[in-house]
């Protein structure tokens, strides 16, 4: 194992964020912010609750990983797209680094800034709405795997993209509107029922849904299945970037 | 002599069929400096990016150090460092990150006295906290070489590195690399400056059209191709060539001025006596003798025209 790689990659990481403070926290944060006094404080008070929770406090898990699912994928994405677009990616190739370290290194920095993010944007949401966390352990477990999974999606992307536009097009393309489609802003069971199995192919839902069960102990989806279909969707990525590397799709020629 | 740079029966193919490169073989030897000369396209990045790792190999075998760059890769990749073609940098970062950077990468635990040697050495160490991307491109060049001396390589792969750079810089960087082969580091360069090769190579290989078409000691392949040239400058010019001399390798120059010898330099010198007692007995008298070596740029333009 060479620890001394993986931690240069992971601090290069790391310090590419600091560089760009205002752009991978304060911009989500503002957002959620906007979200929350537009939904949560204006908009809210004139809503019902939804299965007995405050509207406020409702939309929190589902706002917490839409910051989560964008920022995790457009970090680990541009983590791996910039040394391709610059050329840099030549010294991680020739580096005595095997692939599970490379991706230990990007995956791992992109997944720790969504986590840092993640806890802010929380601490945040305070200021706005009084939440619970009926199940601090599982919340952390659904950050964390969520952050993971979905930098393994962006780096994948990542190496995808063979410019700018693709970069941004699955974030903003697919991403966005699952997350809105997924149940962030409603609860499943309000919808038609037609509706309502539709949402059912939206992977996002599980995902907000096992969320927010960790918060508040509802859910629209069984927990047990919130967290398989996570795992399944961690699973493939690990299967697709095993490929990637296996038979050098984009990276070695 | 130990090997550290092993490559047999080598062949790239890359996805749309191009044959870059075709058994290629080659040793290349701890300690010496290794010019690998071709043309555009000949097939030197590939080489040097398979041995490197960064381009995948279709068949054959390729040893660095004493380990082979596929089933040992981390031994093989530790031991070797590479500057290539393009200046890529990571703008963002500062200088002594970047250098610091590269060393973890290969695997190497921090040492910034090592760090520090290199880029004194190199003249970087007062940009040091500079952005790469405020530096010249000969200080980004430096950067590069910095980089991939970080952690210590044995084998340092400069794919033409003094393309684009100033002459005094290039100087600076004959005798970093003399330096470094006096301290034992294998050296594989290749360039498009055949005066570079031939003021710096142990030995040189021509690759031309994926084909490694010679591997040769410097001072053996510029007495071995090398011409010989002697030219004579006429007293009187002449109409045409004598037919006594027709049967020798001689020209007449267009305005008859001169007369035009050429010959290997191996070859035993007996013809320029001949000749010159051939021109005694015709009674063409001449002024001036000259005699010119042909250079390695001779050579490798002779060698990749065959």
């Amino acid at each position: 194992m060479n620890f001394y790689g993986v931690r240069a990659i992971y601090n290069f990481e790391m310090a590419r964020m600091k560089r760009t403070l205002m752009q991978s926290v304060l911009s989500p944060v503002i957002s959620t912010c906007l979200y929350f006094v537009v939904f949560g404080s204006a908009i809210g008070t004139r809503m019902g609750d939804i299965d007995g929770i405050d509207y406020g406090a409702y939309i929190i898990p589902g706002l917490v990983m839409l910051s989560l699912l964008m920022q995790s994928i457009s970090n680990a994405a541009f983590g791996i797209y910039m040394p391709k677009f610059s050329g840099t990616i030549y010294e991680v190739l020739s580096a005595p680094v095997s692939y599970f370290e490379v991706v230990l290194g990007y995956v791992g920095a992109a997944a720790s800034k969504s986590v840092i993010l993640g806890l802010i944007i929380l601490a945040t949401a305070r200021l706005f709405v009084d939440y619970t966390v009926l199940h601090p352990f599982w919340m952390l477990s659904f950050l964390v795997l969520t952050s993971v999974t979905f930098s393994l999606f962006g780096f994948i992307i990542g190496i995808w993209a063979d410019g700018f536009e693709k970069l941004q097009i699955v974030p903003m393309m697919i991403v966005t509107p699952l997350v809105f489609l997924g149940g962030t802003f409603y609860s499943i069971d309000m919808l038609p029922p037609i509706w309502q199995t539709i949402s059912l192919f939206n992977p996002v839902v599980y995902l907000i849904s096992g969320f927010r069960w960790a918060f508040y102990g509802v859910s629209d989806v069984h927990i047990a299945i919130s967290i398989g279909m996570t795992l399944v969707f961690l699973i493939a990525c690990m299967v697709t970037i095993w490929y990637i590397f296996r038979t050098g799709y984009r990276l070695r020629s | 002599m130990q090997t550290d740079i092993s490559v047999r029966h080598l062949y790239k193919t890359y996805g749309d069929g191009f044959q870059a490169l075709k058994d290629i073989n080659l040793e290349i030897y701890r300690g010496e400096i290794f010019a690998l000369l071709g043309p555009n396209g000949a097939g030197k990045t590939t080489l040097i990016s398979i041995i490197c790792g960064i381009v995948n190999l279709s068949d054959g075998e390729v040893e660095a150090a004493g380990f082979d760059i596929k089933r040992q890769y981390r031994q093989a990749r530790q031991a070797i460092g590479l500057v290539p073609q393009e200046l890529n940098t990571d703008s963002f970062e500062t200088v002594w990150n970047a250098v610091s950077f590269s060393r973890g990468l290969f695997g190497k635990a921090p040492n910034p006295d090592h760090i520090e040697k290199i880029l004194k050495a190199l003249s970087l160490w007062d940009k040091r906290n500079n952005r790469i991307m405020s530096l010249s491109g000969g200080m980004k060049r430096r950067v590069m070489i910095a980089k991939a001396l970080s952690h210590e390589p044995q084998i340092l792969f400069l794919d033409e590195p003094t393309a684009g750079v100033d002459v005094e810089l290039r100087r600076d960087m004959w005798e970093m690399v003399r330096q470094l082969r006096e301290s034992g580091v294998t050296i594989i360069l290749t360039t498009h400056y055949i005066e570079e090769a031939e003021e710096m190579a142990d030995r040189i290989g021509v690759i031309r059209q994926g084909e490694i078409i010679l591997v040769e000691e410097k001072d053996l392949l510029m007495s071995k191709l090398g011409k010989k040239e002697l030219r004579l400058q006429l007293q009187h010019t002449l109409e045409k060539l004598p037919g006594e001399l027709t049967l020798e390798p001689i020209e007449l120059s267009e305005d008859g001025h001169e007369l035009i010898y050429t010959f290997d330099s191996q070859q035993e010198q007996a013809g320029v006596a001949r000749l010159l007692r051939t021109l005694g007995d015709l009674g063409i008298e001449y002024r001036d003798i000259q005699t010119r070596e042909s250079s390695l740029e001779d050579i490798f333009v002779g060698l990749v025209h065959e």
